[in-house]
This record gives structure tokens, C-alpha cells and sequence, in this order.
């Protein structure tokens, strides 16, 4: 019984493991290709370096000045999270559970920023940036990216409170707990999973955001990960052990997190698009 | 609801104090200048010079006869087909293929397949820069292993093929999605109706036809909406990739905004292709949402 079951269920197997072998095999090959040698590169894109090489990954380090653009990216990122989420969280309650005059529309005008092509907005913040001098500066790359965050936040982060238990909101209002303390002591807690979602979705579009930093960053010093390597494919594009590298630097991060919290980004990549 | 009505002695405003400082970064930073780029759409701007020239509609009446424009247009829409309608196809064939018995192990697959989702465009492009090498790509060398040595091309420098293949990179980012999101949908799909189905006499394409697709129409229109918009916002692949080449063979409308604007100085007509877009992403995705919600009971 146990065997046919077994049997059954091959077939499904091979299907699945073939498409994924699709997906992997470019990513198994650049892996292999950072830790290669010219010469090992050229014999095969799938052939096993014969040593664990990092040469590639000091060359995209420092005469690369990945160094930088990866202190950039954190620097960026790890703020444009930490402030969204609050903020997204204050909002998403006000809107999930305050009395909100003029909530009917506000509500279509956050929608808009979370739909909206980056393209429609970057020119004038060009030159709003350039006009305050904010230009190779990270407020340039925050400030619009925390704006972008918080309207995709408040949906989200609404749509928790607007089901959070009500029962649990009306005996804190009755053991005489606030509205700043009801939501700090009875939701937050509760919130985990959603903001949890929050924190990695906001996270991955920061650390992969380029449109943005491509057009307010000047200074080579002031990129980050994802423009610096766009230019080093321009400088380097025949060196394929060091552009292998240095996107396996991009990379690196956000599949570290990825591994760790993958049910958070698939719950969320999957009903975050619902939301909208 | 009732935690929303107002607690005594509370403001009428007092959501007000919680909303301010996360709506008004986003007025400024992000609504306003959407707001500023529809404004400009109707001048002629070079960027530098203080004066503007309020051209009315003409910027918009000059995009039907652009050659420019209306080649990057119909690139959006070629790739419509490679990051939309093929993957969404194979997320269906695999989906009814698996059919609806839970698969040990699934979690692996699932994270696996969705991978490409995560990764920076960036990132992608230059693998895939790679695998189309001419010379040492992962394509061409495997063309040549197996003995097809005589399909090897230049796939990125070719006018006629650089288009289907940064496409073709476009359809293995979102198939993974398509096909996790349709296999978490199938599993909602009540077992009975199938049983009945069956003791009906229909085949498995009369059950996909008649029980699977339309329980998975708000799975559908989740992926519609999401790699419809990717198609029609697609930029740093084509950055990577060709910057638009060779000529115009690549060019999306992402990359012309982005050329005109920072690269041409011409901030009026930047504006207006930016606009179009927006307003072809809000129309499209209003209509997918409002066939779904018409013929279903809503998202």
C-alpha cells in the first residue's frame, strides 16, 4: 500500500523537480562561476570550480568598493524598515480601528502610491532633491522610499486591525489602558505575524530598489548594492568570476533572509497582491 | 465596527494624531511629485531653463505618431505574453497536473520555485547576461553539448531575438509564482465537487475547465494583476541587460521615461510617456479587478 502510494506520487515528483531544476541551474552556474578562474570558466558553465576560490569576492570587495555600496544598502534599508513599520503601524491603526474623518479619501490616495509605476514619480523628486540639496545624499534614497513603504503598510497593517479581536480592545479601554497603550500592550503582540510579513517585504524592496538610486546618486562612493553592481557589469561585463561575485554580494543578504523567513514572504507576495 | 467608534471623551480627530507623520512623507514624497509629473505632461521642460511652455494636449497627441513610443508600447505588450500569459499557463498546467493531494516535501519545492521573486533584477540580468555569453553562456555551450551547435546565436546583440530573450528571462521569474500561487488555491477547492464530477463521467480537462478554473479565479486575478503590471513596469532588467538594444530592439516604455528624462533632457515628454503608463497600470488592473468581483463574489 505504503509502495503504490509511493509510485503514484513519482510522477508529480519528476514534474516539479524538473521545473525547478530550471530555476536553480542559472543560480547553481553563477555560484560555481565566483569561485572560478578565468580559464575554468571558459571550459564549462557548469563544471565545478577546482578550489574554493573567494579571490573574486575580495577583487568585488575592495577594488570594487562593494565595501561601500554594501555599508550604503544597510544603512538605507535598515532605516527605511525600522520607520516604516512604525509608522505603518500607527497609520494602519488609526485606519483599522480610530474614528478617521475623510477615511473614504485617504483610503484611494494611499492605493495610488502603492500601484503607482516609479517612473511617474522620480522626476520631480529629482529635482525636488536637487533643489534641497539632498542630492548623493541617503535622505534622497529614504525619505521616498519610507513614503512608498507606508502606503503599501497602511493596507496592510489595516487590514490586521480592522480583524483583530475587539473584545480584547474593549476590556483594556475598561482597565483604563489609552488608545497609545491598547495598541502597544494588547495589538502589538498579537501583530507579530503581520508585521513580521511587514519587516520582509519592506526589506526586500529596499534592498532591491535601483530606479531610485540610480538617478539621485552621483557619487560612486554613495551607491548601493544593486547600481553599483549594474555598473560594474558596464566596466567589468567580461569578467565572469568577478561579476558572479559581486552579485552574489547583492544577493547574499536578502537569501539569508529569505531562508529563514520564507513562509513570511510567500504569505505575504501572495495575499499582499490581494490587497492590492 | 465597534472598537471604531470614539472612546468618551476622545476627539473626532484623534486618528488623526496616528495617521500625520507616516501620510504626510507620503503626500510629499510620493503623491505630490506623481501629481507634479501629470502637471508637467502638459509642458515643454528641458530641466535647466526657468521658463516652461504650457503645450496643452500636445505632448499627448504627438505620442500616436511617435515612432519611439509606440515601439516601446509594443514591447510592454510582447512582454505581456512572456511575463503573464506563459507562466500563467504553466502554473495551470502544473497545478492541474499535481491535482490536490497534499505532496510531502512541498515546502522545499515552493521555496525553491519561488526564489527568482526575491532576487534583484540587477542580479538577475547579469546571470542571465551570462547565460547568454555567445561564447561561454550556459546556453550556447548547452546548445552545442547536445548537438545543437547550429542554434547558437548572439542572443542579446540580435535585433530579432534580444526581445524573446530578456522575455524569455521574464517568464522563469514569475512561472514559480504562478505555479505555488495556483497549487495553494487548489488546496481550498472542496474535494466533493470533483467526486461528484467524476461520478458524472467527466474527464480530467471537462474538471479543469468546469471546477478548477473558476475556483481559482481569485487566484487568476491576483496573478494577472501582478505580472501584468511587472510587464508594463519593467526597467532594471532592460538596464542590465541591453539598455534598450540593439537600436530600439529592447526598448520598454520604463527605459524611455527614464532616457528622455535623465539622459535627453526632455522633461515634458518624460512626463507624459510616465503618465500613460500610470494610467494604462490603474486601467488595467480596475478592469481585471472588476471581472473578477462581477462574475465571483469578489476578492
Amino acid at each position: 500500500m505504503k509502495r503504490q502510494a509511493w509510485q503514484r506520487l513519482l510522477p508529480n515528483y519528476l514534474i516539479l523537480s524538473a521545473f525547478l531544476l530550471l530555476i536553480l541551474l542559472p543560480i547553481i552556474g553563477l555560484v560555481f562561476s565566483a569561485f572560478k578562474t578565468d580559464i575554468e570558466v571558459i571550459k564549462g558553465p557548469l563544471t565545478l570550480p577546482s578550489q574554493l576560490r573567494f579571490a573574486s569576492f575580495k577583487e568585488a570587495w575592495t577594488t570594487g568598493r562593494f565595501n561601500f555600496f554594501f555599508r550604503n544598502s544597510v544603512i538605507v534599508t535598515v532605516v527605511v524598515v525600522v520607520i516604516s513599520v512604525f509608522l505603518s503601524t500607527l497609520t494602519g491603526y488609526a485606519f483599522g480601528m480610530l474614528p478617521v474623518p475623510g477615511k473614504k479619501v485617504l483610503y484611494p490616495l494611499l492605493l495610488v502610491g502603492y500601484m503607482v509605476p516609479f517612473e511617474a514619480v522620480v522626476i520631480p523628486l529629482y529635482h525636488m532633491m536637487d533643489n534641497l540639496k539632498l542630492t548623493d545624499t541617503y535622505w534622497a534614497l529614504i525619505l521616498p522610499q519610507i513614503g512608498l513603504s507606508v502606503s503599501f503598510g497602511t493596507l496592510w497593517m489595516s487590514s490586521f486591525f480592522s480583524t483583530a479581536p475587539s473584545e480584547l480592545v474593549d476590556a483594556a479601554a475598561i482597565d483604563g489602558c489609552n488608545r497609545w497603550q491598547t495598541l502597544w500592550r494588547i495589538l502589538w503582540p498579537l501583530a507579530r505575524p503581520a508585521v513580521l510579513t511587514l519587516v520582509v517585504l519592506i526589506f526586500m524592496w529596499t534592498w532591491n530598489e535601483f530606479l531610485l538610486a540610480l538617478v539621485m546618486i552621483q557619487k560612486e562612493t554613495m551607491r548601493t548594492l544593486p547600481v553599483g553592481l549594474a555598473f560594474f557589469q558596464g566596466r567589468y561585463s567580461a569578467n565572469i568570476p568577478l561579476m558572479a561575485a559581486g552579485a552574489l554580494i547583492v544577493a547574499g543578504p536578502i537569501l539569508l533572509v529569505y531562508i529563514v523567513f520564507q513562509r513570511y514572504f510567500i504569505r505575504g507576495m501572495l495575499g499582499g497582491a490581494v490587497k492590492g | 465596527m465597534k472598537s471604531q467608534r470614539r472612546w468618551p471623551g476622545e476627539s473626532r480627530f484623534h486618528g488623526w494624531l496616528y495617521l500625520f507623520p507616516g501620510l504626510l512623507i507620503y503626500l510629499v514624497f510620493v503623491f505630490y511629485p506623481i501629481i507634479e509629473t501629470f502637471r508637467t505632461s502638459f509642458y515643454k521642460w528641458d530641466g535647466f531653463s526657468r521658463e516652461r511652455v504650457f503645450v496643452n494636449f500636445h505632448n499627448y497627441i504627438s505620442l500616436v505618431t511617435d515612432a519611439q513610443f509606440l515601439k516601446a508600447l509594443l514591447n510592454n505588450l510582447v512582454f505581456i505574453i512572456f511575463y503573464s500569459i506563459i507562466p500563467i499557463l504553466l502554473g495551470l498546467l502544473l497545478a492541474s497536473l499535481l491535482g490536490r493531494k497534499p505532496l510531502p516535501g512541498m515546502t522545499f519545492f515552493r521555496t525553491g520555485l519561488f526564489l527568482p521573486q526575491i532576487l534583484s533584477m540587477v542580479v538577475v540580468g547579469v546571470t542571465w547576461r551570462w547565460i547568454f555569453n555567445p561564447n561561454f553562456g550556459l546556453l550556447n555551450v548547452g546548445l552545442r553539448a547536445i548537438g545543437l551547435g547550429a542554434f547558437t546565436r548572439a542572443w542579446l546583440g540580435d535585433f530579432q531575438l534580444a526581445l524573446p530573450s530578456v522575455g524569455a528571462v521574464g517568464t522563469w521569474v514569475q512561472y514559480g509564482f504562478c505555479m505555488v500561487l495556483f497549487l495553494a488555491g487548489m488546496q481550498r477547492i472542496p474535494n466533493d465537487q470533483y467526486e461528484a464530477a467524476e461520478l458524472d463521467g467527466a474527464n480530467e480537462f471537462r474538471q479543469l475547465l468546469h471546477i478548477t478554473l473558476p475556483s481559482l479565479r481569485a487566484e487568476l486575478g491576483v496573478a494577472l494583476i501582478t505580472t501584468i503590471i511587472a510587464a508594463l513596469r519593467v526597467f532594471d532588467l532592460v538596464y542590465v541587460t541591453t539598455r534598450g538594444g540593439p537600436g530600439d530592439s529592447t526598448l520598454v516604455t520604463g527605459f524611455l521615461v527614464y532616457r528622455s528624462a535623465f539622459q535627453q533632457n526632455q522633461l515634458g515628454y518624460a512626463s507624459t510617456v510616465a503618465t500613460v503608463m500610470t494610467l494604462l497600470i490603474f486601467g488595467i488592473s480596475l478592469i481585471i479587478l472588476r471581472f473578477q468581483s462581477r462574475d465571483g463574489e469578489g476578492v
